[in-house]
């Protein structure tokens, strides 16, 4: 699971193609059925999977989900939807996510949030870069409060946050995709 | 050769062991010549945390006493006073680490979490040895029966009653349930817990399959949980390799196998009834109760569903009897409770303590009290579902009962220390937006109750509150308690109620005199300039992010509150202290 979150950047570069075609991707989601013996009780680690492959869940792969696993569409929806974890929209290649659990609350993790959104000049509304790169969200609690503020880029944590600290995150990853575009 | 103390002694990393080498030797040479039957052994050990830079941290097992060594003179007086003559040595003790007590902790950063032959060196699986070949499950629950042990996951419900119900319930298929979905912000046990010892979870699970008679267990897990993921995948698979799990488990005709699955970020599916539905891979919306997942549960079968830290206490109490577990606690609690104690204290962390020990002790006396010369002002446990607690209870010995006097509860144990720069409108409103976020929308009482609640904070927060608000508030609150169909909404007020109870002049101030005392509530927040004490040295302006400082310092500066943020920076900036805030 960590290792996925981890290299899903570096995969990600050659899959920017797949993102903008799912409809020619069905052969991965055919896999993810089949590792799930098309058991419908097992819906929302399928849907975990494929948004792990897609970065959020186009809605053709959902119908195309049901249909295999025999239950309307509506149940695959109604569960997307229930879940904060799925997106129903691409989300940039980078998720930032701060968090703003009590404990980061009372240490000011919205000033970071906000630091963040001005940097990407994101807003409430709009969440992720137009370069797709950056998405920017709040989560609740991630466990790590000791280290309160604390916010996680993919799969790596970064806790007692300032807002210089918040700034050089984001820096240092835009300088590694300029290098990696190279 | 058997010893029959342990002495401990504490670095902080790998990197300390030069930093306690003279102490290592000291204690080596001293025992040397006062315990020639070499009855103590001397064990190099990495501690949890973070070390005090003056003195290494020494614990005696099995008297379970940590001690402060600052040189090898403390060694010789700890095995001369304490060792030889078992002598208090009050001077050296830890008094922070003393009142800790350590069950569900025992093992976390004691041994390697990814070796499941560290766990099984400190007993582990041991007690699944003893319930499969020594007792009958009907024994099993007895014994957990008579510890006393209450759910750790919020209700306190007896854990022994509930697996017997499981027990005796009918169906040809039951199951065992871990609730590792740990939501509650603020509150990370259950995650260190996974992390550093999972192997005493799956134990704990296997002896619950036995005494309910399930063959099958799942974890239920929150997905931003990488690393507790991880290190279960890998303590279920060796565990599986040696024969501790799986078919026939030691050659008995005990099988259980055990499936992780993950959640996908909804709060309410901790609440049991969502989960099973979660687990089912449906929405995670929670059913009325009864029936109860004790007699019909996932698809429809008897099932235990028991907290990680619930679950973490059992292999313990299996080994060591129920009377040892009985004498740890209150009358009503008993054991130990794990809490992590973060905001405004010098040392945040999981701090473990005996049921009964008082909030003052955990607070100040283990995580060292307020930071930054600031006062304490409350504490709120219980997480979204509790409530603040004030200075004059913090004497208050914590157990389920005493909690839910004073208006909070247990809840799984985060503790959010609040200091005077914390303003209770404020928390009390993140907390109601967690839980209107958070709600299924399933029942009406707590769909639209929470919205109106937190309708009314708003305002009050802004400064467009009425008294009047907070009587409609109170009975809101009252019906949604009554209404709910499920824990979420029949709880979203107590942070509410908690508050107008012993925080009812905050209120008051902000809807009458329109002032945050705290400058959280940024609305009401207006910052001026003292001309008296202004120097006019002009870092104001230029710090000013939204230009709402003019002047010059011939003339002296003025702030524009119609512009102003209210970000605070030039009140933070200032040398002089000429910024007001009010
Ligand atoms: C909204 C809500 C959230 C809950 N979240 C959790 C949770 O994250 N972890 C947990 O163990 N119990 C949680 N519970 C309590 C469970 O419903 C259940 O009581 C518990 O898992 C039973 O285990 P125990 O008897 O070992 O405590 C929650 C309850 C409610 C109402
Ligand atoms: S109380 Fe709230 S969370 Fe619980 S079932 Fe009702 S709407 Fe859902
Ligand atoms: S509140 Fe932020 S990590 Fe827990």
């Amino acid at each position: 699971m960590r290792d996925n979150i981890e290299n899903m950047a570096s995969e990600n570069d050659a899959d920017s193609k797949k993102v903008a075609t799912p409809v020619r991707q069905y052969d991965v989601v055919v896999k993810i059925l089949e590792n799930y013996q098309y058991n419908h009780e097992k819906l929302i680690p399928i849907l975990h999977a494929v948004q792990e492959e897609y970065r959020y869940l186009p809605e053709a792969v959902m119908m195309y989900v049901a249909n295999a696993l025999g239950i309307s569409p509506a149940r695959v929806y109604g569960v997307a939807t229930f879940y904060a974890h799925f997106a129903l929209q691409p989300k940039g290649k980078y998720v930032v996510r701060v968090c703003d659990g009590t404990a980061c609350h009372v240490k000011g993790s919205m000033n970071m949030f906000e630091t963040i959104k001005k940097v990407l000049s994101l807003s409430d509304k709009k969440t992720t870069t137009d370069d797709l790169l950056f998405t920017v969200e709040t989560v609740s609690c991630l466990g790590a409060c000791g280290l309160a503020p604390v916010m996680m880029v993919n799969g790596d944590v970064y806790g007692q946050l300032t807002e210089n600290k918040v700034k050089d995150i984001i820096e240092n990853i835009r300088k590694h995709e300029a290098g990696v575009k190279k | 050769m058997s010893f029959n103390r342990y002495i401990l002694i504490y670095r902080e990393s790998d990197a300390g062991v030069d930093k306690n080498e003279n102490l290592f030797d000291a204690f080596m040479k001293e025992l040397g010549e006062k315990d020639p039957s070499n009855s103590v052994q001397v064990v190099d050990a990495v501690m949890n945390g973070k070390a005090d830079p003056d003195s290494t941290l020494v614990k005696i097992i099995p008297d379970n006493i940590y001690f402060k060594c600052k040189d090898p003179v403390d060694a010789i007086k700890i095995v001369d006073d304490f060792i030889i003559k078992n002598n208090p040595v009050k001077k050296l003790e830890a008094a922070a680490n003393n009142i800790q007590y350590r069950i569900v902790l025992r093992n976390c950063g004691v041994i390697d979490p990814e070796n499941i032959n560290e766990y099984i060196a400190r007993e582990g699986y041991s007690a699944l040895e003893k319930v499969l070949f020594d007792m009958t499950p009907d024994e099993v629950i007895a014994e957990i029966k008579k510890s006393g042990l209450r759910g750790r996951g919020g209700a306190g419900f007896p854990t022994g009653n509930k697996w017997a119900f499981t027990q005796q319930a009918v169906g040809d298929v039951k199951y065992v349930v871990c609730n590792a979905d740990e939501g509650d912000p603020g509150a990370y046990m259950d995650r260190s817990t996974l992390e550093g010892d999972p192997n005493s979870i799956i134990e704990a699970m296997a002896i619950a399959g036995y005494a309910v008679g399930a063959s099958k267990g799942y974890i239920y897990i929150r997905a931003e949980y990488p690393l507790a993921i991880k290190r279960l995948e890998i303590a279920i698979s060796q565990a599986t390799e040696m024969g501790l799990m799986g078919k026939n488990i030691m050659g008995s005709d005990f099988s259980f196998e055990i499936e992780i699955r993950y959640g996908a970020g909804a709060f309410v599916c901790g609440e049991e009834t969502a989960l099973l539905a979660s687990l089912q891979g449906e929405r995670g919306m929670p059913k009325p109760r009864p029936p109860f997942p004790a007699v019909k549960g996932l698809w429809g079968k008897p099932t235990v569903i028991n907290n990680v830290e619930t679950l973490a206490n059992i292999p313990v109490i299996i080994i060591k009897g129920s009377d040892w577990f009985n004498r740890i606690g209150t009358e009503k609690s008993k054991g130990t409770k794990v809490f992590a104690v973060t905001g405004k204290v010098k040392n945040s962390g999981l701090v473990e303590v005996p049921m009964g020990t008082t909030l003052r002790d955990i607070i100040f006396t283990v995580s060292g009290g307020i930071g930054n010369n600031r006062k304490f002002k409350a504490v709120q446990t219980g997480g979204p579902s509790g409530g603040v607690i004030p200075e004059k209870f913090l004497d208050t010995p914590i157990d389920y009962e005493n909690l839910v006097a004073l208006g909070s509860m247990m809840g799984s144990g985060g503790m959010i220390v609040m200091d005077e720069d914390d303003c209770m409108v404020d928390v009390n409103k993140f907390y109601l937006q967690f839980s209107v976020d958070e709600s299924c929308g399933k029942c009406a009482p707590c769909r639209l109750g929470g919205r109106q609640l937190l309708t009314y904070l708003q305002d009050i927060a802004k400064g467009n509150g009425d008294l009047k608000d907070i009587d409609k508030m109170k009975r809101i609150g009252n019906a949604m308690q009554k209404a709910s169909l499920c824990g979420l909404g029949q709880t979203t007020s107590n942070p509410i109620q908690s508050a107008l109870k012993y925080f009812y002049d905050e209120y008051e101030e902000h809807i009458v005199h329109k002032k945050c005392r705290a400058g959280k509530c940024l609305e009401l927040l207006t910052y001026t300039i003292n001309p008296e004490k202004c120097s006019r040295c002009g870092i104001c302006k230029r710090v000013c992010p939204a230009s709402a400082i003019s002047g010059d310092r011939e003339s002296g500066f003025a702030i524009d509150n119609a512009v102003c943020i209210k970000c605070g920076e030039c009140y933070n900036r200032c040398k002089f202290d000429a910024i007001d805030r009010g």
